[in-house]
């Protein structure tokens, strides 16, 4: 058969390419050639095996695998067998040419053929092919060889994973193979028996004794000694029982019980210093937290652990950190006992150990730590470079941060947060992000937060926090399936009799209950509480416990009108009324007056009385029922979606919590968090807490000296650290965690005590004054009130940047809040850190730049006289304004230039030196105001006769109509001078045209919400449509969309990405402009630029 | 069990048994991503691995990486001892192994393996009744052809010596 020249490797991958290549060719030839013997085919076979493995195609021996199989002697049907089992997979179509050859085999008399035949349905087999050898299988399980036995077992538990019901009606020979007279059937009936129990464990509890009894067989070498491996008796067995014995005693203390004994014999037993023994040890452990805990196992189990977390080896380790994170839930305590250990694999050079002390980390994560937490996982993020890695622990920073954050916020911000921020909070829920699993895990992991918080009885939480709770808890509760529905009911019906729940927050409630009622079959607690309040006195009340009875009786409809997770689901809304048809059609027939809209009523109106004008009392044409009820505005879609829910109207209000008002509310929220530029309350809250941390600092400060133990002080600096980051990971855990964590939180503090002092000796004696004041205030560092919590991320976050500059390992610090030690060091001119703190302003601006002007520049510049700028080539291109001048000294002049780009306003400011001597020092400050923040520009030196300017990009966040940035230049001559300045921004400076087609014009039209009407009166200049419209586009910059007879749609945005649509109609010398925009605000806005600009013309 | 791989250090595969259904694209692509993974550890790191939603236990014996991909309830340590017992009976049956005979002998490898795991789950514990059973197989066969030509050893080049795969824990 010559020499396998084919499987030799060669040095050089091109050489091997080359050979593969002309090897499988000449296999090609071979397997095809009708001479070829079965003796060559399977060497053939062979060859294309390990072609195969080194990644080149080679399907084209497949057939001649399964005929090798099929016609050879048994060393040549050996290999086929294994080159067919190699080959395909379960679903390849070639398989089924195999069955006839299989049951062929097991039929033979010959012992091993029956033995390849079952290996190779153990492995892959059609599943539509089963009945066709199940009889055949199921006799071996009677035949005299183990080994048979065995395998037919192990074929049937591969029939059992790919299509369980085959052999359903089996399960009583499961049962007597789980008899077996051999040790290695019963082993491998186990198999089937892990999977069943897996899927219904409450079936197999009967069995529980004998699993014990087989358990303590093994364990007490009642096994030949065959069996052993390394002198432990059946390793692989005893792990097999004990994950069988975990999923049967989850849960149910009576099955339990029976395994109490033997589970301790296990511990007891397993003693030997051997990877095998620590194998058996782990799953014992798994198993004793797992079941119906017994405090005795738990001990043992835990000092097991300890084991584990503290061995040498690096795999123990891993399993002890695993085992911990297991266990985590039940006892906390552990995790406390071993908090240095698992601060130091934090710093493990191996990333799987870091990563699996996050894990651990994730799962002790609370209020109080969930700072340093994230902020650990954001480290290890840096350094990971697996992807799959990242979005997993993404996903995770994405739920501890977001979910428990909002808690705070909610808790803390309570109902005076603004009430976007819940909503946005619920759309975001709502919406999801890409990917549905991690939606759902976010949403449920949110639900059992919220759970969490409701089993505190007499928690008392803001009415805001409690509606957001029963929203969320009403849409996603049925996502965590291990919570009876009637326990969330529950919880939810103790809330509505409460006397501090407002009415409002009720009606949230009562939504909440009627949607899980609606995926519930029948609830005790919805009966009792529709009756209940079927005769409340609150009369929205009544309405919904109606209204509830009503639907519980009709599920089907309720299930229509409630469907899972339809919040982001498009309401479909008949704004035409078309079933209001007949009931119109029938009113005319009786005479009724045909309906005419309002604004032509209005138009009827002028149009009839021209000579007087009545626009002042247009208010009077407005029907009552309008809700807007302004003069020329009306909603068109005639539906109100306001928050009303003074129970007008319970239709209103049941949509209104059923779709959640989401449009026009302001996107504060992305996926890395808060989107700092937008004014709220979460904002503003950071001030008080940075301060706070201040004050917490210096309070520290006074503590006497004598608080400073010797032992404190022999610990190295390291440790010391390591124990400050320990005291805040673990703090807030377990039932003495408070106790025992005070005394390291101590030492943390002294130990920045003293780093402070030498930061800030001149400090201190301003720090000293109220000391006394902050002690009392923030006394306690580890009480639970979240300001506190955020002076511990304070203390830890300077210490954090310390260590990771140690280590070498520099950490990007783009924190959002600095300490207050690094904002009292930085000079008075180095303001930049406050943007972030003021929130309030109505423009956002970046991108700050000062350039020189370039050589060429200068000279032109320099060569006029008067200096008067110019913008740069490529900024002329832009539109943009005249250059005006600002102001003007005997020594400087200040312009001043628009530059309208695609993406934002661009000012740009000239400073021109008008001596001829240099100018020393100039600073232009654009001043602090209600609208704008204090930035600063420095100029360190202007030549003479020369011209400096730095830009500025501006968005409008508020929208107005106009807003005023005042600012100041200032420089050095014999004098302080000062020269002040102001620029005015229009609302037009922010619009910019925004194309798009007649049908996106249709689709965004309809899905926005927020309208506004008015009449313009054309003067007689502007006679024609598309006159008007053009003016409207050159001024405003809008963009002409379509022109169709007397009408026009007219498309802009606000930047960053606003939208507005206009719709304008001319009617006999009138103008109806009609204005749609998601943001309420700018068709105001617009609306009174357009009045502006008709009138101009 | 998912699947098992032999490779190289080297980063050649020379064993790969899959007992998950997957395409040949699929498979290529763990494989290739896999052994980068695990070449790029160091010799003092943790066998273990969470490898996408995956857990992989590897183990290096000499030139050979052995390495397994288990769910996330599955036993690591017993996992790492699969491994042991697999070099172990290879040991035994071709008699102090060495990557070579792994190379020119896969399909017995294969026949072990087969022997030994059984759809990805532990069949047979016993080093004894593993090898019985190959060896009942093999009395079959006539006399071996299975010695390898000279020249076939000179192709394969001088990192691969004929050294055992060590058998030292």
């Amino acid at each position: 058969a010559g020499g396998r020249s084919g499987r030799s490797l060669t040095p050089w991958p091109g050489q091997q390419e080359k050979l593969i290549q002309q090897e499988l060719t000449s296999l090609k030839a071979t397997v095809s050639a009708p001479t070829t013997t079965l003796r060559l085919m399977k060497e053939c076979m062979v060859r294309l095996i390990y072609c195969e493995m080194l990644g080149y195609e080679s399907s084209f021996g497949y057939i001649h695998a399964i005929k090798l199989a099929q016609q050879g002697n048994l060393l040549e049907k050996r290999v086929g067998y294994l080159a067919v089992s190699l080959f395909l997979h379960e679903n390849h179509e070639l398989l089924l040419l195999l069955v006839n050859t299989v049951v062929k085999d097991l039929q033979s008399t010959n012992l091993v053929e029956v033995c390849m035949a079952l290996t190779v349905v153990s492995q892959i087999f059609p599943r539509e092919m089963i009945p066709a050898v199940l009889p055949l299988i199921e006799d071996k399980l009677q035949h005299s060889k183990e080994i048979i036995r065995r395998k037919a077992v192990q074929a049937l538990y591969k029939f059992y994973l790919i299509a369980p019901n085959q052999v359903q009606h089996i399960h009583d020979k499961f049962r007597k193979a789980l008899c077996d007279r051999d040790a290695g059937v019963m082993a491998a009936s186990l198999h089937i028996y892990l999977q069943m129990i897996k899927e219904n464990s409450s079936g197999y509890k009967d069995l529980t004794g004998s699993f014990v009894t087989i358990l303590k067989q093994v364990v007490g070498g009642k096994l030949p000694i065959d069996f052993n491996y390394h002198s432990v008796p059946a390793p692989w067995l005893q792990i097999q029982l004990l994950r069988i014995l975990g999923l049967l005693g989850k849960d149910d203390p009576r099955t339990s019980e029976l395994m109490y004994d033997v589970l301790d014999e296990s511990l007891r037993r397993a003693e030997i210093n051997h990877n095998i023994t620590y194998a058996i040890l782990f799953e014992c452990v798994q198993t004793i937290y797992t079941i119906y805990p017994k405090s005795e196992l738990l001990e043992k189990a835990a000092k097991c652990i300890g084991k584990f977390v503290l061995s040498p080896k690096i795999n123990l380790k891993y399993l002890g950190l695993k085992a911990l994170t297991y266990v985590i839930q039940q006892d906390p305590n552990l995790a406390l006992q071993h908090q240095m250990t698992i601060i130091e694999c934090l710093d493990h050079p191996d990333p799987i150990i870091k990563r699996e002390t996050l894990e651990l980390l994730y799962r002790i994560t609370n209020g109080q730590n969930v700072i340093v937490i994230v902020q650990k996982m954001l480290d290890y993020l840096k350094e990971s470079k697996e992807e799959y890695a990242i979005i997993n622990l993404v996903g995770k920073i994405a739920e501890l941060w977001f979910i428990q954050t909002m808690n705070a916020v909610f808790s803390v911000g309570g109902d005076v947060v603004h009430p976007d921020i819940p909503n946005n909070f619920l759309r975001l829920l709502a919406e999801g992000f890409d990917d549905r699993k991690e939606d759902d895990q976010l949403r449920m992991y949110a639900v059992q937060s919220y759970l969490a918080l409701l089993e505190e009885e007499d928690a008392l939480y803001p009415q805001k926090f409690l509606q957001v709770m029963s929203w969320v808890l009403g849409e996603y509760s049925s996502l965590v399936t291990d919570v009876d529905p009637e326990v969330i009911l529950t919880k939810l019906h103790s809330l509505l009799k409460k006397t501090v729940i407002t009415s409002e927050t009720k009606m949230w409630i009562m939504a909440a209950v009627t949607k899980i009622a609606s995926h519930a079959s029948c609830s005790k607690i919805v009966d009792k509480l529709i009756q209940e309040f079927s005769n409340s006195l609150d009369t929205c009340m009544r309405q919904y416990a109606f209204e509830l009875k009503h639907l519980c009786e009709d599920k089907a409809l309720m299930r229509n009108l409630l469907p899972f997770d339809g919040s982001c689901n498009d309401m479909v809304v008949d704004a035409s009324l078309s079933f209001l048809d007949g009931f119109v059609a029938e009113g005319l027939g009786r005479g009724a007056a045909p309906y005419k809209p309002h604004h032509q009523r209005q138009e009827e109106k002028l149009s009839q009385e021209k000579a007087l004008n009545f626009e002042p009392y247009g208010l009077s044409f407005v029907s009552s029922v309008s809700s807007s009820g302004v003069t020329g505005r009306q909603s068109p879609t005639g539906l109100s979606f306001g928050s009303d829910t003074s129970g007008n109207s319970a239709e209103t209000g049941h949509k209104e919590t059923n779709t959640l008002k989401l449009e026009g509310v302001r996107r504060l929220w992305g996926k890395e968090g808060y989107l700092p530029k937008k004014e709220n309350k979460v904002g503003k809250e950071n001030e008080p807490q940075t301060v706070s941390c201040g004050s917490l600092l210096a309070g520290q400060m006074g503590d006497p000296p004598a608080l400073r133990s010797d032992q404190v002080a022999s610990l190295s600096e390291e440790d010391k650290e390591k124990q400050q980051l320990a005291s805040t990971l673990f703090i807030g855990l377990g039932s003495n965690a408070g106790v025992s964590l005070m005394g390291k939180a101590d030492t943390a503090t002294q130990k920045f005590k003293r780093k402070s002092k030498i930061n800030e000796t001149q400090s201190s004696e301003e720090a000293s004054d109220f000391q006394d004041s902050a002690a009392s205030d923030f006394g306690p560092l580890l009480d639970t009130v979240p300001i506190n919590m955020e002076d511990c991320e304070g203390n830890i976050r300077t210490r954090l940047r310390k260590a990771s500059l140690c280590s070498s390992d520099i950490v990007e610090d783009n924190l959002a809040f600095e300490t207050p030690q690094s904002l009292k060091k930085s000079g008075p001119d180095d303001r930049l850190p406050d943007i972030r703190l003021s929130q309030s302003s109505l423009f956002a601006d970046s991108n700050i730049e000062i350039f020189q002007p370039s050589r060429n520049a200068q000279s032109e510049s320099a060569s006029k006289t008067p200096l008067v700028p110019c913008l740069s080539e490529e900024l002329e291109e832009l539109t943009h304004s005249e250059v005006v001048e600002l102001c003007q000294s005997d020594a400087l002049a200040l312009y001043l230039c628009k530059v309208w780009t695609d993406d934002s306003l661009l000012l740009i400011v000239f400073v021109s030196n008008k001596t001829t001597s240099a100018l020393n020092a100039v600073n232009l400050v654009f001043e602090e105001a209600e609208h704008f923040q204090s930035t600063t520009y420095q100029f360190p030196v202007i030549e003479a006769q020369n011209v400096e300017r730095c830009q500025k990009r501006v968005w409008m966040d508020k929208i107005c109509t106009q807003g005023i940035l005042s600012g100041s230049v200032n420089y050095q001559s014999e004098m302080e001078t000062r020269l002040e300045f102001s620029i005015t921004l229009s609302l037009v400076d922010f619009i910019r045209p925004m194309e798009m087609t007649t049908e996106d014009f249709g689709k965004l039209w309809l899905s926005l919400s927020n309208d506004v009407k008015q009449n313009i009166k054309m003067s007689s200049s502007q006679d024609s449509l598309s006159a008007t419209l053009s003016t409207l586009q050159q001024k405003l910059k809008l963009h002409i969309v379509d022109i169709i007879g007397n009408e026009g749609i007219l498309a802009c945005q606000l930047l960053p990405s606003v939208p507005c649509l206009l719709h304008c109609r001319t009617h006999s010398g009138m103008l109806a402009l009609w204005f749609r925009s998601p943001c309420s605000a700018l068709p105001d806005g617009l609306l009174y630029q357009c009045q502006k600009v008709m009138e101009e013309s | 069990m998912q699947f098992m791989l032999l490779f190289s250090r080297q980063g050649k595969l020379r064993l790969q048994k899959w007992y998950v259904p997957l395409s040949d694209k699929e498979k290529k692509k763990i494989t290739r991503e896999l052994v980068q993974t695990v070449l790029a550890r160091k010799p003092k790191m943790c066998s273990f691995l969470e490898w996408r939603d995956l857990k992989i236990v590897y183990k290096r014996y000499a030139s050979l990486y052995f390495c397994c991909a288990i769910e996330d309830q599955d036993n690591e340590l017993i996992t790492l001892e699969i491994i042991h017992r697999y070099v172990e009976l290879l040991d035994k049956y071709f008699g102090s192994v060495c990557e070579l005979d792994i190379i020119f002998n896969f399909e017995k490898a294969y026949f072990i393996l087969d022997e030994f795991l059984l759809g990805g789950e532990v069949q047979e514990t016993s080093k004894k009744n593993v090898l019985k059973a190959i060896e009942q197989a093999d009395l079959l066969q006539e006399v071996s052809k299975f010695s390898f030509s000279g020249q076939s050893i000179s192709m394969v080049g001088c990192d691969l010596k004929k050294a055992p795969v060590s058998l030292s824990l």
